[in-house]
Order: structure tokens, then sequence, then C-alpha cells
């Protein structure tokens, strides 16, 4: 399973399935659009990295997913499972309304009988069939003795169904089966909308989780064997090879690297490791193999100690009332109060209960909660399809209305407004010599400096002999009978910079530096233009030096800007921006970025982040561009105004029909028209979005 | 109005061959991927024969 968030069209999809089934051993390929996904079956020799690689070349951005992940079917299944009511529903709607036409066009005596019994037998099954899910749902809210929108549904259906059977036994005027049914209709169709757009976002938010495989090697008696890393105890030795993830907190006892600390604290600058350095889980290894001894695993890591901080940090995250939950919260004692007032009412005004029910039952269909089932939910997946299309994934429902709350952006820098890809500057300065010299040493490293050299060199190298890598050192060789070395500042005898820099020695010259900087995000620029011309404050935090933060600020144009912040500093800072006043959108990728993520009121994460600093956003942007942030702020503020509409024209219309009902001058083909009606104009109003 | 004896039945056995053909399409996978399938149609890779 790969994800490909770039795909769109006809071509794109026969360009990937044609690259992956050129590709060796893989024996078909079948992509998903709508999912934006590929199954592969290959055989076992080819692994996930080959098939990015060939659809990288191809042209199309891919991420490995983890096929063991069975919530895709779950999710899957819950959709059919509702999709399946809802075409039962649909169904025995259409049916009982042919039959009721006839009854409304004036049939009588026995003929209306009759259609009213067949009515019956078609929804007494269907109802019991379809409306399960509102039955659930409200048994279990009235069990827990609160109400929401399921319980006046629920009644509302039943006691429809009820006096209309009642009514067809005496041979009554009016039964409301065609309302009781196209009520579970319009209701189960809103309940999908909303199911189907969760599910999507959480399934894929969850398979991108499955991006990192939770093994290690350990070394035993000098054998390795690839075990999981919930095996590993303190006291155990694993090799982790160059390029590589750290799995554990422990202490390096055989070897010398490099290691990048950028998703722990933010550090653009490669750190040295040699034996007894103290290395913790989720840093990367560089340049030379490492033994590490375990002093920690499992739950006990640093990387576990940021999730404790998550944990702290949600707790805190006051409970969001979304404007669905404060209109159920007004409207469903409402309705019960003017359903029993009503019923109350005519009992005492004609001392006939069949009357009192039958209006009750007509002023619960006919304040027609499936405006109101459907005014959120539709919104809701008009918006989200459309971040979708940009790549957005947005995970949690109340997501969107509290983005639209938002007044203050903090950005995270490292891997987040940047690459976390090293870009080197100033290159034209050096010599042709110096240049052919450091491009011949820089091919003999897959340090991400190095290959950052040997993309951006041009020309050919310098032939050099007795090219060897020092592990966490750099490359040393001999040109032209000179010793030549490109490598670490203390290692050539250079000053270190507060930038990320390499140094290049020729003989005994004096070492030349060679500078880099983080390539910006594509998309950052005009993420942040567009933040700031809806008139947001931007912010900047970054656990990097003060000096690589402060210069990368000016040249994107953040004035506000914290550096060298402790994960805990950071979320200390939003929560001290949430106390302001402030609605704090936090984006950021590290894992300390992640309690900050947890703490502010909506945070957004891109996909090569940590998955922990996904599990802990509301939204995840699926390719490398930033650019979607903007638009998705566009998006959700007018959502939140297409909700509020649909609430309104959902009033205005209970405000007509109410008292309609009430006094008793409701009729099934007025409760039909009506909920019709309003039903299609708040999924028309919400379409505007798309 | 005898005719409606007939009628009925009918529809309703139309319409339950309608909505059982739903289920079948449903089971089988065939509503997965919608954006897809309304593209594939524009791709001549199988014009001339089905996919093995």
């Amino acid at each position: 399973m790969l994800s490909l968030p770039t795909i769109h069209c006809a071509g794109c999809m026969s360009r990937v399935e044609r690259a992956l089934e050129a590709a060796p051993g893989v024996r078909s390929a079948r992509v998903n659009l709508t999912l934006k996904r590929a199954a592969v079956e290959a055989d076992d020799k080819v692994t996930a990295e080959d098939l990015v690689q060939v659809l990288e070349q191809a042209g199309y951005e891919a991420h490995e997913l983890d096929p063991g992940v069975l919530t895709v079917t779950d999710a899957d299944t819950g959709a059919r499972d509702l999709l399946m009511r809802l075409a039962v529903a649909g169904f025995a709607m259409m049916n009982v309304m042919l039959l009721s036409v006839a009854v409304w066009s004036g049939a009588e005596g026995a003929t209306r009988d009759l259609m009213h019994w067949i009515s019956a037998a078609i929804v007494l099954p269907a109802i019991v069939f379809t409306g399960k899910p509102f039955y659930v749902n409200a048994w279990s809210a009235l069990r827990a003795g609160h109400l929401n929108m399921d319980v006046p549904i629920s009644l509302a259906i039943i006691l429809a169904v009820g006096t209309s059977l009642y009514e067809t036994m005496l041979s009554g005027e009016y039964a409301y089966f065609d309302a009781a049914i196209s009520l579970t209709f319009f209701l189960l169709a809103g309940r999908y909308l909303d199911y189907r757009t969760r599910a999507t976002a959480r399934s894929a938010a969850q398979e991108l989780a499955a991006l990192e495989v939770p093994r290690a090697v350990r070394l035993r008696d000098g054998a390795e064997e690839t075990v999981s890393v919930s095996d590993l105890a303190p006291g155990d030795v694993v090799l982790v090879r160059p390029g590589g993830r750290i799995p554990v907190d422990g202490q390096v006892v055989l070897g010398k690297s490099e290691i990048d600390r950028a998703l722990m604290t933010g550090e653009s600058l490669p750190a040295f490791a040699g034996p007894g350095s103290a290395v913790s889980a989720g840093e990367v290894n560089l340049t030379g193999p490492l033994q590490v001894e375990v002093t920690a695993a499992g739950k006990d890591t640093s990387l576990h100690r940021i999730a404790d901080l998550v944990a702290i940090a949600e707790s805190g995250r006051s409970r969001y009332t979304s404007l669905a939950d404060q209109a159920a919260k007004l409207y469903a004692p409402g309705v019960h109060i003017l359903a029993a007032v009503a019923a109350v009412g005519w009992y005492l005004y004609t001392w006939d209960l069949r009357v009192a029910l039958n209006i009750a039952a007509a002023v619960l269909i006919i304040t027609c909660p499936c405006a109101l089932g459907l005014a959120v939910p539709a919104v809701t997946t008009a918006a989200s399809g459309r971040l979708y299309r940009k790549g957005m994934l947005i995970k949690d429902s109340t997501a969107m209305e509290r983005l639209a709350e938002v007044d203050t952006v903090v950005f995270d820098k490292t891997g987040t407004l940047t690459l976390g890809a090293p870009q080197p500057v100033g290159l034209d300065l050096l010599s042709k010599d110096e240049a052919q010299v450091a491009l011949g040493l820089a091919q003999g490293s897959s340090h991400p400096l190095a290959q950052a050299l040997v993309a951006e060199l041009t020309g050919s190298a310098a032939p050099l002999t007795d090219l060897r890598e020092v592990p966490g050192y750099g490359v040393e060789a001999r040109w032209n009978g000179r010793p030549v070395r490109l490598g670490r500042a203390a290692w050539v005898g250079a000053g270190a910079l507060d930038v990320t820099a390499t140094f290049l020695q020729i003989g005994d010259d004096e070492p030349v530096a060679l500078t880099f900087t983080d390539s910006l995000r594509p998309g950052a620029t005009e993420a942040l233009r567009g933040l700031k011309a809806n008139g947001l404050r931007v912010l900047l935090i970054s656990g990097d030096t003060g000096g690589a933060v402060r210069r990368f600020a000016d040249e994107i144009g953040v004035d506000e800007v914290m550096a060298e912040a402790l994960p805990e500093e950071k979320a200390a800072r939003i929560t001290e921006l949430s106390d302001a006043g402030a609605k704090v959108l936090m984006v950021g990728d590290g894992l300390n970025d992640t309690a900050a993520l947890a703490a502010a009121h909506v945070s957004i994460s891109p996909a090569s982040a940590l998955d922990a600093a996904r599990v802990a956003s509301d939204m995840v942007l699926l390719g490398q561009d930033l650019s979607p942030i903007a638009e998705a702020f566009d998006v959700a503020v007018k959502a939140r105004a297409r909700i509020r509409e649909n609430f309104t024209i959902a009033t205005v219309y209970n405000v007509v029909a109410v008292p309609i009902a009430i006094a008793g001058f409701a009729t099934p083909l007025a409760a039909a028209l009506a909920m019709s009606a309003s039903s299609i104009t708040v999924s028309l109003n919400a379409l505007r979005l798309k | 109005m005898n005719v409606l004896v007939i009628l009925i039945p009918v529809s309703l056995f139309l319409g339950g061959l309608g909505l059982v053909a739903f289920f079948w399409m449903l089971r089988r996978g065939q509503f997965d991927d919608p954006d897809g399938d309304a593209n594939r149609i524009l791709r001549d890779d199988y014009d001339d024969k089905p996919k093995t």
C-alpha cells in the first residue's frame, strides 16, 4: 500500500500503474484515486522503499503505508453498513411515496386503507432496520442521563409509525409512514456523509502512523537478529546502521558517527556521537554504524516522556463544543417541550388521546431534525473534500470550526517551514580546484551535507586517491600528493560557526567553510502571505540555535521569534498565548512540537512529521506543499458561515411550520413537502462551498 | 382499480430487484473508488482487450 498525495487525473493514474507494473517483482498494481492510494501485489523481495523510488523517478511523491493496519477495512464496513441502510430507506421511501401520492390525490375508503396497510408493511421492517443507529445512540444517551439529537429523532420515528399504525387500524385519514421513512432517509444521508469524511481521514492518518516500523537489530553473541522494539530490555546492545532511526534511549558503546536530532530538538546541526555519548529514541544516525547499549526502552524512553507531556497538554485543552452540539442542546429539549405541550393542550381541549398523540407526532416530525442533521455534515463534507483535493487531511470533526476561530499562528522551523534538507550557499565563491576537490570528497560519503554538495556542485570531480570516510568526522583523501579533508570544524582545525557548515581543507591551507541553509518548503511563503493577509499574527518558535532562526525569520518576514525553545517551553508559550485570549494554530512536525501541538487550539503537521506529532495534530498535510494552510483557513471561515446559514434556514422553517403543526393543520403531504424542501435547501447551500 | 392488485406487487418486486442489485454492487466494492472509475474510462490501455 502506497499513499500518493499528488495524483489527481486519469493520466497520473495510468502513469503510476505502468511505472509500478514495470518495476521488477511487481505482479499487479491498482490505484484508488478517491483515497489517493495504490495497492501493489509483489514478491516478498520487493520493498516499499524500492517502489517509492520508482514512483519518484516517474515524478510522483509517494509514502509507504502499513498494509497490516486493518482499520481501513473497519472504516469501510462501517460506511458500507450505513450505505446499506441508506439504500433500504431509499427503496422504502420511494415505494411508500408512490402509494402516498395515491392517497394525497384523493383515494378514499377501502383503497386508502389498502394503501396505508401496504405502506405499513413496507415501512415497519424497513424502519426497524434503517433506524437502528439512531435508536442505539438515543438509548445510550438516555441511559447516561442526557439528551442528544438522536432522542427526538427516535421519538419522532417511533411515535409517527405508532400513531400511523393505530390510525390505519381505525381506517383513519392521515398516516405519516412516508414522513417517518423519509426522515430516516435524510438523516442517514447526513450520517453517512459525516461518517465517510471522518473515516477516510482517520484511516489515512492511521496508515501514515504506520510509516515507522518498530523494529531494531539486536546484537547477541556477535550475531544480528531483528526484534521488535518492545522486546528490548536495558543492557541489550542494538546496532543502528547509517540512515537508521535510533529505536531506544541508550549509550554508544562502539562506533563514531553524527546524529541528526532535528525531530527531537529542532536543531538543524548534526551532533557528534562516539563511545560514551547518550542518544535518545527518535534520533537519526547519519554516517557510521553505531552499537548502542539500551538504557531505556519502550515506555521509559524520552520519546514516551514527550508522549506524557502530550497527555497533560491534552487534558488541559478545554473540551470544544461544536456548533452542532450547541444546536442540539437548544433543539432537543425545545422540541420535547413543544410536543408535550401540544399533546397535553389538545388532550385537555378535546379529551381525545388519539388526536393529542397525532398532533404530538406531527410536531415532532415537522420540527424537522433532518435539516439540522444535514446542516453540519453536508458542509464539512464539501469543505473537507475541497481541502483533500488540495492535499490536506482533516482528522478531527470539529477541527474545521476551530480553525475558523484562529487569530494567531505559530510555526516550527526545522522540518515544517523548511524541508529539513540542507542546501549549500555561496558555492560560487570557491575556486575551481576547491570545488572539484569538494565534489570528489563529497561523493565518498552518504552524509546529508555531502549529498547536498554532490547535488549542487557542477563540473567533474578532482582525481582523488585513498578516499576514506572517518565516521563522525568527515571524509579524507589525497589529491596531487596533498591530504585533503572535508568534515567537522574541530577535525580540520577551524572554529565552529553557529550555522550548519562543513569545512574543506586542502593540504595545510586555511580551512574553507561551506555553509548550508535549510531549503524552504514549497508554498511556505504563500502560506505565510495568505495568513498575514487575513490579519493573523504569525510567530516562529524553534529549538534551533538563535543565529540560524533569526536569519531564517528575516528571510521569510516573520517578526516574532523564539529560539532554542525546549519542548516544555514551546507548550508553555502556547498556553501563555491561549491564556491571553488568543486562539492558536500550531504548525509543527517534530517530537519537540508534539506537546505544543496538543496544547494549541488547533494544529497542523506535515506528512513527513513523526507519528507522535501527527497523532497530536488535527490536520495533516499530505504533500510537501505548505500553501494549503492559508487556503484551509479561508475554507474553514466559509464553512462556518455556511453552517450558521444552514441553522438559520432550519430555524426560519421551524418558526413557520411548528405553529401550523401545533394548530393541527399539518397534513402528511405538507410535512413531506416541507421536509424535502428544507433538506434540499440546506444541502444546496452546503454545495456552494465546492 | 383491480389492476392495482397486480401493479403494486410488480412495482415492489422491481424496486426490490434494484435494491438487491445495489447490495451486490456494494459487496463487490464497486463504490470504493468513484473518482478513479470516472477517470479510468478515459485511458486507452485496455481498449482492445480486457486487463488480464
